[in-house]
């Protein structure tokens, strides 16, 4: 059981402030992370997936201080992400992908498959990476990040790219991963998923922590509304 | 204090040059993302060409200017844009690259053709002309080179921050698409800034050449310092290139004045640039890990390990039979041939599936080649020291260098390759006072040494083929694919880098050993600089992603030799089409061989 602690987190490009001073606090269970374009979400995750130095604040993984940490190390300590932008290993085969994570981790290749089968993309095992479409290659990201065994996981929209039944059949995956003990942190635009499936969700706007609440008390915030309709 | 002057005075002046150079480099690569490592070259053939004109046609010398600066060279970069680099928008460093090497190699080869070797003399600008500063003589050349600087300086300046043309170019570079909706025509502004680079390259040459003789190779690479100055301002700035470029001027200028004319000392002033350039490139800011989409390649098709034994046993067995039916003159070329190939397998390793592009791979080879001399032993285990060696030096590269990327990786490896060419295999160090070693033969008939040859490249292929297969083969191709990805699943991947470069390394140093014995005597000049660039050539036409690739690549780099002995005209010819072909077949990193594969899958299916 895992918990994450931002804490005064601001990231600076030259003069733009992405994230401008951002605490929250990630538990065990589905955590929503949601904004308009632009409100810092994935300049977030990179921090706190090691990709990115903030500028100032500090990440923490079960009270131990990982901000000076690279992401090779993160990941060893149960960090994984999925990647907005797609990072799927596109000369390789779908397979390959999961096998090259699993390698890292020197965890049993024969996982791949069984990894493959659980996201819904087995199908595609032998194809490679860049010719399958977008929501089997996000899939596979999930795959390949599960393949580290981690603890906490930073999903970055999931779902686009998924129809109905299928961003149906990933919110019972994101159940059950949480049933599992992990902490998982969901950026999405798809509020029913947000909605249906978050025990907590936290909102950004303009870099900046606007509220956090259950996906009650953030349906009825004033502000959250305002952010979102302009 | 005079001397100090004079010393400033000239160091100014070279600067000045340099600047007019490298301001050339930016426009071209701020406004079409494509770093013309030709650029030298063009500057080179311009430069032979305003001689022509000037010196041996007779013509005065502002028209000869007017007509290279002004006609000639624009039109070249017109040429240079129009079908070659405009196919190359958008595509990987490595790409890029490898086409502007081919347009180097083509143009020295050119000017080889056009121009023999032979002294040529360039008179100065104004040579009447000249003030006195104190005691310190300024000549009129040297006005004119410093005003051209300035004029460049601001022309640019004008053209870029106060010109539509500049606004629409620059608007260009970060979305070519976006801007041809407002109107703009990306194509045409591309080729605009082409052609004021070629001109700019061309004016940097000439006023260069009373400073240095006008000769094909030290021209061409004269621009290394260039392209530090250009980094001094990361490619963009403008104002900071020509800072860089001046203070280059000055640096290089209070060496020759200042150092002690030790022989060390006058290597490592010859090596100033390429340390320059690898002091800057290590003072950029560690380059982020990059984000942003999906990237595959095709290679060709890697064979299992049953497939790839039974092709050894083949190579193997037609190597054996030629053996028997070729005298030993070919033999020993055959034997050459394959060396090569193992050169080039590093390259397989390090580019075709690592993804890096090394402009100084060669060097390991002198590496190699420099160990097997010095330990002058006949045992095999010479062979695995200089492996060893090369791989320790390339580790140590790696380790400094990798933490720039792309462009400015390759751009390290070339400045590496500067520095260990001007301190240690030009000086007394790697091969002695008279610059040559004898080197004892593992084997002494040319058929053993062919046999040997094609046993280590087949040994090596097999070893290629096995990692490309296993674990590290797929970590290397993650890492090229994504290395954003790569890291947040746990792979350290400067290290896996590091490795691979000096496993890279190991293989170079391994056929360098092999390239020593063979031919008895090795000499620093085998080694130089240049030769690092037909090799990149040569491994990416005939196919820089398979061991096919770099048996065919070694065939004809052992063949280009020949050629040059028996038929230089021709030859010069030969190496204007290997530029030509490397700058068209640039797009598919699979070369020659992968048409013959497709062809062989054709017939089968």
């Amino acid at each position: 059981m895992s918990t994450l602690r931002v804490e005064g987190v601001t990231v600076r490009f030259g003069e733009v402030t992405a994230v401008n001073d951002v605490s929250l606090v990630v538990s065990p269970g589905v955590t929503g992370l949601i904004g308009p374009n632009g409100a810092g979400k994935t300049t977030l995750f990179d921090v706190i997936s090691g990709l990115r130095r903030p500028s100032a604040g500090r990440v923490l993984l079960d009270d131990a201080d990982i901000t000076a940490k690279g992401p090779h190390q993160r990941s060893r300590l149960g960090v994984a992400r999925t990647f907005q932008r797609l990072e799927v290993f596109g000369s390789l085969t779908v397979w390959e992908n999961v096998v090259v994570a699993l390698e890292s981790r020197r965890r049993s290749l024969r996982l791949a498959s069984k990894l493959l089968e659980r996201v819904g993309i087995a199908e595609f095992s032998d194809n490679q990476a860049d010719t399958v479409p977008t929501g089997a290659a996000r899939l596979l990201e999930l795959a390949r990040a599960l393949a580290t065994e981690p603890r906490l996981l930073l999903l970055d929209e999931p779902s686009s790219g998924l129809d109905r039944a299928e961003t149906n059949a990933f919110g019972e995956l994101l159940q059950e991963l949480s049933a599992e003990g992990r902490s998982v942190v969901l950026v999405e635009h798809d509020m029913d998923l947000v909605m249906g499936y978050c025990d907590h969700v936290h909102v950004l706007n303009l870099g900046r922590l606007l509220t956090s609440g259950t996906p009650a008390e953030i349906r009825e915030h004033e502000g959250v509304r305002e952010a979102y309709l302009g | 204090m005079t001397a100090l002057l004079a010393y400033t005075i000239f160091g100014l002046v070279t600067g000045g040059a340099y600047a007019v150079v490298a301001g050339g480099l930016v426009l071209t690569y701020s406004t079409s993302k494509v770093f013309n490592v030709g650029h030298g070259a063009i500057g080179m053939v311009m430069a032979f060409l305003y001689w022509e004109l000037a010196e041996n046609r007779g013509l005065p010398q502002w028209l000869a200017l007017l007509i290279v600066v002004g006609g000639c060279a624009p039109l070249f970069g017109l040429v240079i844009e129009r079908f070659v680099m405009r196919r190359l928008a958008g595509a990987p460093v490595g790409i890029t690259l490898v086409a502007g090497v081919g347009v180097l190699v083509g143009l020295i080869g050119a000017a080889q053709v056009i121009w023999p070797p032979q002294a040529r003399p360039v008179r100065p600008f104004l040579d009447q002309l000249g003030v006195h500063i104190g005691q310190s003589f300024v000549s009129g050349h040297d006005l004119v080179t410093l005003a051209c600087a300035v004029l460049v300086a601001g022309g640019l300046y004008v053209l870029l921050n106060r010109t539509r043309t500049g606004l629409a170019m620059r608007a260009c570079v970060d979305a070519p698409e976006l801007a041809s909706l407002y109107g703009t025509r990306p194509h045409r502004l591309s080729a605009l800034s082409w052609a004021i680079g070629s001109a700019l390259a061309a004016l940097g040459g000439i006023l260069l050449t009373p400073v240095v003789q006008l000769d094909y190779v030290t021209m061409t690479l004269l621009v290394i310092t260039a392209y530090t100055a250009a980094l001094v301002g990361r490619l963009r700035s403008l104002p900071l290139t020509f800072v860089g470029a001046l203070g280059l001027g000055l640096v290089q200028s209070y060496a020759v004045a200042y150092l002690p004319s030790s022989p060390f000392w006058i290597s490592f002033r010859a090596a100033i640039p390429a340390l320059l350039l690898f002091v800057v490139l290590l003072a950029m800011p560690q380059s982020p890990l990059r984000i942003g989409g999906v990237r595959g390649s095709r290679g060709v098709a890697v064979p299992t390990g049953l497939t790839a034994g039974v092709g050894a046993g083949l190579f193997l067995g037609v190597v054996v039979a030629l053996a028997l039916l070729v005298d030993s003159v070919v033999a020993g070329q055959l034997a050459l041939a394959l060396v090569f190939g193992i050169v080039l397998l590093s390259m397989v390793l390090l580019t075709g599936y690592g993804g890096v592009v090394s402009l100084g791979q060669f060097t390991f080879v002198g590496v190699g080649a420099v160990t097997v001399a010095r330990l002058g032993s006949t045992s095999p285990l010479t062979l695995l020291a200089g492996a060893a060696v090369a791989a320790a030096i390339g580790a140590l590269i790696a380790l400094t260098a990798l933490r720039v990327s792309g462009l400015y990786l390759a751009l390290a490896t070339l400045g590496f390759a500067q520095l260990m060419d001007k301190l240690v295999l030009q000086s007394p160090i790697a091969f002695g006072v008279r610059g040559s070693l004898q080197v004892p033969k593992l084997v002494e008939s040319a058929t053993a040494q062919l046999l040997l040859a094609a046993g280590v490249f087949a040994l090596v292929g097999m070893g290629v083929l096995a990692v490309r297969r296993g674990r590290l083969g797929r970590k290397m191709i993650a890492v090229k694919d994504s290395s954003a990805a790569c890291a947040t699943l746990g792979m350290n991947v400067r290290w896996i880098r590091v490795g691979v470069f000096a496993l890279s390394a190991a293989i170079a140093g391994l056929a360098g050993g092999l390239f020593a014995q063979l031919r008895e005597t090795v000499a620093a000049s085998d080694f130089q600089l240049f030769n690092n660039l037909p090799l990149l050539l040569f491994a990416v036409i005939a196919g820089v992603t398979s061991v096919s690739g770099a048996a065919l690549g070694g065939l004809l780099l052992m063949l280009l030799p020949v050629l040059q002995s028996g038929f230089p005209a021709f030859a010069g010819a030969a190496v204007v089409l290997l530029g030509v072909a490397a700058a068209g077949l640039a797009r598919d990193p699979n070369g020659l061989v992968s048409w013959f594969f497709r062809a062989w899958s054709w017939r089968r299916a």
